[in-house]
């Protein structure tokens, strides 16, 4: 259709011709729309990461947690006891003990010491990357050695090599322990920057820390399908058999703590959206406003269409065609723009984890806006009296 | 072709209703050169924009080829105006940003034609009013007598019942008003309708009927 042509021929030449005017109108929107990619991105990108945190512990794994103030508590000694409750393979209680941890006359500031079993290992799913996993005797003789997390294998021994590390030794408090292992790269999980960690037998944290109760534990089920029962088994025990008050205690499943999360990532996406969103509705008053100017300014061209039967249709149209691609187009470079930034924040460290879903409701929003607030305009533009407009200079 | 039977139009100015038109009665018949003359204030534009369809009548009748225009919405006033009359106007009008063959294209595209039509169409019509070498010239390239040029070819691209001029000659020498009135004896002659609204009667006089016309009143004739 030639009209069809020419009314977008004729917007676009519209917009080319106040190259100024039409690219304010479109920051307006490139920061609203680039605001919500954004946004939606490093909120989806951060409970993407703590998400995928929870779901390394597997399936079937629950979480006892008991809070340090209760007057009673786990004691190692009675985790034998605790391993007969139905449904349950395996327990793993563990425990963040504080030392200063030194190689020669490096020291290592933003590492952790975790005291915990062979167990915790398994239901971690930590891999090994040289040397031996914790065992059993080391728990039993309270041994002096250690498995340390990736990242510190460049913190304490920045030149060696991964295998020379196994055997080397490190202090804890002034303390030696041995390396017997070192862990592959796992990233950060469940508040817990493993890479960072020193792992030492359980046992071993009596000499680093005089309070050995536990107040952590993860527990591995047999049976997943009844992991909820495992989970009144266990509250039963906590409060029957070891006398702690339900204020004082949590057991929560992985099913559970990714409800909760999707519940966070539901309410940040909005809260963020809702961010974004006003910012869109600013720009897209800004692209009214233009509109309207522009009306005013070519009243005398619209009495002419008129004269030469242009229905109100046709004016409407063309003007809306007009907010429609200034709104498009200043979406597309707003899309543009936040993936942009998203990937250079991405390489400084920052989550960013966009979908096309979000990149699609973003340009329909832009779509949208250009017609919701180009219509008026455009109607005021389409009922000029013909008369009244080619009478205007 | 065109009736007037007795039409009133009035406009309230300051509170006092000031007749535009008074029983105005004016016939038309098909392949007339009309030209209507009256000082300013006497109702040329009134009757313009009623013949252009661009107003409606208070009371009376407007015939125009046969249909009664009457009670007409404005979308369907549009559509009577694209295909049937023809406007040329005394500031040529034309729109800026334009080229002179894009202009004389918009009336047929509001028609619905596809644009290798119309180009063919404008082209012409362009070459007929004597500007087939400057269809690219955007109007602020062209000379005042040019840019009418365009404008009667927008307005004849159309085939219109009637061609509508006020006051064409009103912006331009006497020497470019002269070829101008010429295109529009020979338009005449090939049998087109005109009608030409002016206060020059040296104008007026080039067509083949004057009406004259004084406080929304009509007489035949040059004078009274």
């Amino acid at each position: 259709m030639g009209k069809t042509i020419s009314i977008f021929k004729e917007a676009l030449k519209n917009i080319i011709s106040n190259k100024l005017r039409s690219s304010l109108t479109m920051l307006g929107l490139i920061i609203g729309i680039m605001s919500v990619i954004l946004l939606v991105g490093i909120g989806n990108g951060a409970t993407t990461n703590v998400t995928s945190s929870v779901k390394s512990l597997g399936t079937g794994t629950l979480t006892v947690s008991i809070n340090g103030e209760s007057d009673t508590t786990i004691q190692y000694e009675q985790i034998d006891d605790f391993k007969k409750i139905t449904n349950i393979e395996s327990v793993a209680p563990y425990k963040n003990v504080s030392g200063t941890i030194s190689k020669d006359t490096t020291t290592s500031r933003n590492s952790s010491v975790l005291a915990t079993v062979p167990e915790y290992i398994n239901i971690l799913n930590l891999k090994l990357e040289a040397g031996r996993l914790l065992s059993n005797i080391d728990i039993e003789n309270s041994s002096k050695i250690c498995m340390i997390g990736n990242s510190l294998t460049d913190t304490l021994f920045e030149d060696s090599k991964i295998k020379d590390i196994v055997g080397q030794s490190i202090s804890i408090e002034g303390d030696k322990y041995t390396v017997v292992g070192v862990l592959t790269k796992v990233g950060s999980s469940m508040g817990t920057n493993i890479d960072n960690t020193i792992i030492i037998p359980f046992t071993t944290a009596k000499y680093l820390k005089s309070d050995m109760s536990i107040n952590n534990l993860y527990v591995k089920v047999s049976d997943e399908n009844n992991i909820e029962a495992t989970k009144s088994l266990i509250e039963n025990y906590l409060e029957r058999n070891l006398q702690i008050s339900s204020d004082y205690y949590s057991v929560t499943s992985q099913d559970s703590m990714l409800d909760t999360m999707s519940d966070i990532r539901t309410t940040l996406s909005l809260l963020l959206g809702g961010i974004a969103g006003i910012s869109l509705i600013v720009g897209g008053i800004g692209v009214m406003n233009v509109m309207l100017v522009s009306v005013t300014e070519r009243t005398k061209e619209i009495g002419i269409r008129k004269s030469l039967g242009a229905k109100r249709r046709d004016i409407l149209v063309q003007f809306l065609v007009e907010s429609l691609i200034l709104c498009i187009l200043g979406g597309t470079i707003g899309v543009g723009f936040g993936i942009g930034v998203g990937t250079i924040l991405q390489i400084f460290g920052f989550s960013f984890n966009i979908t096309s879903t979000v990149i699609l409701i973003s340009f329909c929003s832009s779509a949208v806006i250009g017609l919701v607030f180009g219509i008026f305009p455009a109607y005021k533009a389409a009922k000029l009296n013909p008369i009244e407009a080619l009478r205007t200079e | 072709m065109i009736e007037l039977k007795n039409v009133c139009k009035s406009f309230i100015l300051g509170g006092e209703e000031i007749k535009a038109l008074d029983n105005v009665n004016l016939s038309v018949k098909k392949g007339e050169f009309v030209s209507v003359i009256g000082p300013s204030g006497s109702g040329k534009s009134t009757l313009m924009n009623i013949l252009g369809l661009l107003d409606v009548v208070d009371k009376g009748e407007y015939v125009l080829d046969n249909v009664v225009i009457k009670d007409a919405k404005d979308n369907t006033l549009s559509e009577i105006r694209n295909k049937k009359i023809g406007f040329i106007f005394q500031n040529f009008n034309l729109l800026p940003k334009l080229n002179a063959l894009e202009n004389v294209q918009v009336p047929l595209m509001y028609r619905g034609l596809k644009n290798d039509e119309s180009k063919k169409i404008a082209r012409k019509y362009l070459e007929k009013v004597g500007l087939g070498a400057r269809e690219k010239h955007l109007p602020n390239q062209l000379s005042g007598g040019q840019q009418q040029r365009v404008a009667i070819a927008r307005a004849i691209a159309g085939n219109p019942e009637i061609i509508l001029a006020d006051e064409p000659t009103g912006a331009l020498d006497s020497k470019t008003s002269n070829e101008l009135m010429e295109l529009f004896e020979n338009l005449n002659q090939e049998g087109q309708t005109i009608i030409l609204i002016t206060h020059d009667i040296n104008v007026a006089k080039r067509a083949k009927r004057i009406v004259r016309i004084a406080d929304g009143k009509l007489y035949e004739g040059e004078v009274v």
